[in-house]
């Protein structure tokens, strides 16, 4: 418990830092803050909007400590201001939207991308020096220096636009409505598969290097030989001896994975005009709609400490070592 | 190669070695060094990229051999020239977020104590804020241009060198020779300068490669998103008014394609020779090949398949 509680304070400690960040950085910004902020709004708003935004933002005539601590009092309400892209929508109402198609998207790509990495590690470290072990390799560290988002442009290009097989963009055809029925279900998953496929493809080589390296040093270790001098069948051996100790690295580097692949996922919205996110944190910077872009690095924030949590829960369960009482 | 290996060389010495024997760090060298020929001198053989040559978003052809772009530039052109900016910024940022990377690191795992305890906090809050959203969010904020996309690059990516070099710094600080040196008077800055950081240089060189690979591709994303100056002639750019101009819908693949392939040439050649590198300098990927070619051999194969102490300072 001990181990659990550590890890929550450090996120409490990491999410209060990316709040601080997201407070003093319009406070940064070359020249007076609040004008040049304001400056931009200038004619768009009106005067009732920009007193909400201001409001929203802290940026009043109050001392530094004041703004600040109205703003941690906004945040913690869950109210990140209006957005100016789609005013009078509050920015959180915005960003609730677009985090169900960003979590569907990058949770669905880092999961598939993690389980079928780790599982071709263990195939290529079992048959080490195989063709397996020598094309797979090769194969993904080539297609891993692509960037995410180009690839996802090839893709498009050519299953998309060339072939037909799959929609040219969006979350779902614009004839239907959102919906629990099989037909919304199935279109959403086939406008979903291409870009959960190239987020898959270019992140799969790290996991399965990662999971091939620690395998290796696990089968070389003295329990694994025990357990196979003791006549274990291999596969036993291999999945319950070598493949659940090896994968404790991978698991570690899951969290901070998880972070990636949000920033993957992010850019190749972008490509399939995908609405999550990602699309809305760039059409606020297109507009300069700063509270929308802030409350979506919040949010991304959080999510990500989140998930960064969950992993932890995982790695507790799957080593008995963090669950010892500690003295 | 020659079977009894009496000394290693180190640092960077240890490199050319790896680039002279391994046919990946081969490879990935010449890669690495045709493109940045290409960056220093590629642009006095093309045309001037900004210029209108042709009709927009023709296909390749004798006259243009790549197609020209939705403005009607020259392809070939857009993408040599874009070559300069961004390995410079992106070997640029490379540098600094070791240096900086090292700077932190170094002073946590040596000094140790509160200092670690202080810095390794940083380290892991800048580790765990999601880089992309963090560097677009102070991208947005500042003047677009090459050195607001270098700025926030090594601000969301110089954590990732820290916590490299911290542990290494905890790993070697053990060693006897810092003991030594810590007793024979020398000062911290000395000890840390002259015994620690020279023992650290081939790990640098990975880092910094590995930084590269980071760099190119995130200035590439960023760029790509618009944050960069969409006047200037790069690689991001080439991209974001390949998607401007809808290569995609119009099916002009010959827009973003050899961009795309630059980029990634150039961020595999970076992983080939760190890869083929790690091959020739970690023991274990030696024995493990030296038993590889002993089964493949037949047994026959006379190699150094017993661990041999190889000193190393």
């Amino acid at each position: 418990m001990r181990y659990l509680l550590r890890r929550l304070g450090f996120y409490a400690i990491a999410a209060w830092a990316a709040l601080t960040i997201n407070f003093f950085l319009p406070r940064l910004m070359p020249g007076d803050p609040a004008t040049a902020l304001f400056a931009r709004f200038k004619g768009r708003l009106s005067p009732e909007a920009m007193a909400g935004l201001r409001e929203a933002f802290g940026l009043t005539d109050a001392p530094l400590i004041t703004q600040y601590v109205t703003y941690l009092g906004h945040v913690l309400r869950g109210d990140f201001g209006t957005s100016v892209t789609y005013y009078p929508q509050p920015v959180s109402e915005v960003i609730v939207t677009g985090l169900l198609w960003t979590l569907l998207l990058a949770g669905t790509a880092v999961i598939l991308s993690f389980a079928i990495g780790s599982i071709l590690g263990v195939i290529v470290a079992w048959w080490r020096g195989g063709w397996a072990d020598t094309l797979l390799p090769a194969t993904f560290a080539f297609l891993g220096a692509f960037p995410y988002f180009w690839l996802a442009m090839v893709a498009l290009y050519v299953l998309g636009f060339r072939w037909g097989m799959f929609p040219l963009g969006h979350a779902y055809s614009d004839d239907l409505s959102p919906a629990w029925t099989w037909t919304f279900i199935v279109d959403v998953a086939r406008h979903a598969a291409l870009p959960i496929a190239t987020v898959v493809v270019a992140t799969l080589g790290g996991w399965m290097l990662g999971m091939r390296n620690a395998m290796i040093s696990v089968l070389g270790s003295d329990y694994v030989a025990l357990a196979r001098a003791k006549g274990l069948p291999p596969r036993r051996v291999v999945v319950r001896y070598a493949a659940r100790n090896a994968l404790l690295p991978n698991v570690t580097a899951f969290g901070m994975a998880i972070g990636f692949a949000l920033s993957g996922s992010l850019l190749t919205e972008i490509v399939f005009s995908y609405p999550g996110q990602g699309y809305l944190l760039v059409q606020a910077v297109r507009n300069q709609d700063y509270p929308l872009m802030q409350g979506i690095f919040l949010v991304f924030t959080l999510a990500v400490l989140g998930a960064n949590f969950l992993v932890d829960l995982v790695y507790f369960w799957l080593d008995p070592r963090t669950r010892e009482v500690g003295s | 190669m020659s079977g009894a290996v009496t000394a290693r060389a180190t640092g960077v010495a240890a490199w050319w070695e790896a680039i002279r024997r391994d046919r990946k760090a081969t490879l990935g060298f010449a890669l690495i060094a045709g493109f940045l020929l290409m960056g220093v001198v590629g642009s006095w053989f093309v045309g001037d990229p900004d210029a209108m040559v042709g009709v927009p978003l023709q296909p390749p052809s004798g006259a243009h051999w790549l197609g020209t772009t939705g403005q009607g530039q020259d392809v070939v052109a857009q993408t040599v020239v874009g070559t300069r900016v961004s390995l410079l910024i992106g070997f640029g940022v490379g540098l600094a977020v070791v240096t900086i990377g090292a700077l932190i690191g170094v002073t946590a795992g040596y000094f140790g104590g509160l200092v670690d305890s202080g810095l390794s906090l940083v380290i892991n809050i800048f580790l765990v804020l999601p880089g992309l959203p963090l560097a677009i969010v102070i991208a947005a904020y500042l003047p677009a241009g090459p050195s607001t996309v270098a700025f926030v690059l090594i601000v969301t990516g110089w954590a990732w060198n820290a916590r490299v070099l911290r542990a290494q710094t905890l790993m070697l600080r053990q060693r006897d020779f810092i003991a030594a040196a810590l007793v024979s008077g020398e000062s911290h800055l000395r000890i840390i300068t002259r015994e620690l950081l020279p023992n650290m240089t081939s790990l640098l060189v990975a880092q910094l490669i590995g930084s590269a690979i980071y760099a190119i591709g995130a200035q590439v994303g960023l760029e790509f998103l618009g944050l960069g100056d969409v006047s200037a002639v790069t690689w991001g750019t080439n991209l974001y008014w390949a998607t401007n101009d809808s290569a995609l819908l119009t099916g002009a693949w010959w827009t973003f394609v050899p961009t795309g392939l630059g980029v990634a040439l150039v961020g595999f050649g970076l992983v080939m020779l760190n890869s083929g590198f790690d091959e020739v300098t970690n023991p274990r990927l030696q024995q493990e090949r030296a038993w590889r070619a002993f089964l493949i051999g037949g047994g026959h194969a006379v190699t150094r398949s017993t661990p041999v102490v190889v000193p190393r300072d």
